[in-house]
């Protein structure tokens, strides 16, 4: 897509020959096998899946939380070996420091990397002000709603001026208005920025809305099912969702997760042993049903 | 006018509404106000109403018990009448013996609960940050905590020269345990999350030492302090009682001794008032250092 971005714009990610398994009690449990993904500078990618398939697995690695088993993840070439203020995190559970105002909040990334007191409380105001949220400047995050916790923890995660943002189902705890509000946010962000973006979400509208390409990945051990281009036009509005091309796409996404998500619940069915009790509605097996 | 009208007490509002009667306009503002600080303070007018009646039913029913030398299971022939001890109260506010006595004890208390702060709290970070020294400590600790303070007298008196430092480090075993054990705990509640933002914005170990797991820390390091400074005034003044010469403990105890039994209830009533206006200290020290926590 962004194939001929000039070399000089960073943010290129890379996942190849991933495999990530946990060690538990009862042997390695393969979280996600033999996955390539690359998002190029600039670009929003979205990775779509059932639930428990490792997208967080996956996301967490790039962010340099987790260790690959096998494989490489590396961003504009250098191998990803643990967290860094280059690759700024949005988690879906909110993560504001209790004991920080919204502005200390924001402020925090850029007190580390040692930019000076003064400097850094305008530079966050400035973002405050892009995220219309300068009049909460000196809240406590208690006082916040949902939806301007996590309009803060996107704006913190950018203060530092990442090269990646990751998102990890960043507005699952929102309701559905909130959602669309917050996603129309995400993408003017994106945009002015110019930063590449990795999202995790299982909401399929919200990847095709935001994203320029979608990887839809398998149920557990989760790997790449199957990756695909959103053509839409942007800047793209919310009745863009009504169009035929948005519902085509939707349609396809949807069936290739379901396809997934049933192969997810058939295998923690069999775990129950309920199988075996044959259970059939007017004729059709559970699957056809669900 | 106006604004100074939130402050006014109830019977001051009602003293100046009266001459107020005279310029119409402005009265009903002013007792609209009035209403409305009422109707907000209601809660605690409320609390405040009923705590000063449940203290004076308190004060009655120890008169009565006492002037009538109620014997029933227990004795209160002997037992001082409020206004006994109140009288050996406006002595003793006269006497320097009494005055010493109290800040001796506050003396014992601020350097043996401050010790054990400045040392239970770094430790409980520390255990709570390093495993080794967490593996290391914690055996220790768990065998000696259980040991009451007043236990430890004979063997602090062996410990330390004087009586005085005896009777200090007695204070510091009582609220160290509580402290220690309150910050470790809250070191293992600290949110994973926070702790992986904060890397991921570029923090470094002791960064995220200072600016999370400290702070995330410091409402638990706080009910132990609390909890630390009820249990060093237990421990004063056991250690007072048994070994001391000087001090609140001692006082009542000599109280008994001489047969002044008003200075007894008056020893006790002193070491409560000192017990409750410490623990507010440290609440009120508390809410100054945790802002984000009002409210
Ligand atoms: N620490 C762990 N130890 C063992 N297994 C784990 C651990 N963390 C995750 N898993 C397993 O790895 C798989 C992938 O987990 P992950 O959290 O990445 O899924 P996910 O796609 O993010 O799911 P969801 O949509 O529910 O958030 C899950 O089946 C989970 O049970
Ligand atoms: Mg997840």
């Amino acid at each position: 897509m962004s194939q001929a971005a000039p070399d000089t714009r960073q943010g290129h990610i890379e996942v190849r020959n991933f495999a990530l398994s946990y060690e538990t009690i009862d042997g390695a449990v393969e979280a996600v096998t033999d996955t390539h993904i690359h998002v190029e500078p600039g670009e929003f990618v979205s990775i779509v899946g059932p639930s428990g398939c490792g997208k967080s697995t996956l996301l967490n690695a790039v962010a340099g939380f987790l260790k690959p088993t096998s494989g490489v993840v590396t961003v504009d070439g250098s191998a990803v070996t643990g967290p860094s203020a280059e690759r700024g995190m949005v988690f879906q559970q909110y993560s504001l420091f209790p004991w920080k105002t919204v502005r200390e909040n924001v402020e925090f990334g850029l007190k580390m990397g040692g930019m000076p007191k003064f400097e850094r409380e305008r530079a966050a105001r400035t973002l405050l002000g892009l995220a219309g949220l300068e009049a909460f400047e000196n809240h406590y995050p208690e006082r916040l709603s949902g939806g301007m916790k996590q309009r803060v923890g996107i704006v913190r995660a950018l203060a530092t001026g990442p090269k990646v943002l990751l998102l990890d189902e960043p507005f699952g705890a929102l309701d559905a208005q909130t959602r669309i509000i917050m996603q129309q946010i995400l993408t003017n962000m994106w945009q002015r920025l110019k930063i590449s973006v990795l999202f995790v979400t299982h909401d399929i509208d919200e990847a095709i809305f935001l994203s320029d390409r979608v990887y839809c990945m398998t149920a557990r051990p989760g790997s790449i099912k199957a990756e695909i281009r959103i053509p839409l036009e942007r800047p793209r509005q919310q009745s863009m969702m009504m169009s035929s091309e948005f519902l085509a796409l939707r349609r396809g996404l949807m069936s290739l997760i379901r396809e997934e998500s049933l192969k997810a619940m058939g295998g923690e069915i069999t775990d129950l042993g309920m199988q075996g009790l044959g259970i059939e509605f007017q004729g059709h097996s559970i699957a056809d049903v669900l | 006018m106006s604004s100074p009208a939130l402050m006014t007490s109830p019977d001051q509002a009602a003293a100046s509404a009266a001459p107020g009667a005279a310029i119409p306009p402005r009265r009903p503002a002013f007792s609209a106000r009035t209403l409305r600080w009422f109707r907000l303070n209601q809660d605690r007018l409320r609390s405040l109403l009923v705590g000063t009646a449940s203290l004076i039913l308190f004060l009655i029913a120890w008169h009565l018990l006492t002037t009538y030398r109620v014997v029933f299971f227990v004795k209160f022939t002997n037992v001082p009448a409020p206004l006994a001890v109140y009288a050996s109260f406006t002595k003793a506010i006269h006497d320097p013996h009494f005055l010493m006595h109290i800040l001796l004890s506050c003396r014992r208390i601020f350097i043996g609960f401050s010790l054990a702060a400045v040392v239970g709290v770094p430790l409980g970070l520390i255990m709570g940050r390093f495993k080794l020294v967490h593996e290391v400590v914690f055996p220790v600790a768990e065998v000696l905590r259980p040991i009451p303070a007043i236990a430890w007298v004979p063997m602090a008196i062996m410990l330390w020269p004087t009586n005085e430092q005896s009777i200090v480090f007695i204070t510091f075993l009582g609220s160290f345990f509580p402290i220690l054990v309150n910050t470790l705990h809250g070191m293992t509640l600290v949110d994973p999350v926070l702790v992986r933002a904060a890397k991921c914005l570029g923090a470094r170990e002791a960064a995220i030492f200072r600016e999370v797991y400290f702070p995330a820390s410091l409402p638990h390091i706080f009910t132990g302090l609390t909890v630390g400074m009820g249990v060093a005034w237990v421990s004063l003044i056991a250690a007072e009682m048994i070994s001391g010469q000087f001090g609140i403990g001692y006082f009542t105890w000599e109280a008994y001794s001489l047969v002044q039994y008003a200075d007894i209830a008056l020893g006790m009533i002193a070491i409560g008032v000192l017990g409750l206006g410490s623990s507010l200290v440290i609440r009120a020290a508390g809410q100054l250092v945790m802002p984000w926590r009002s409210r």
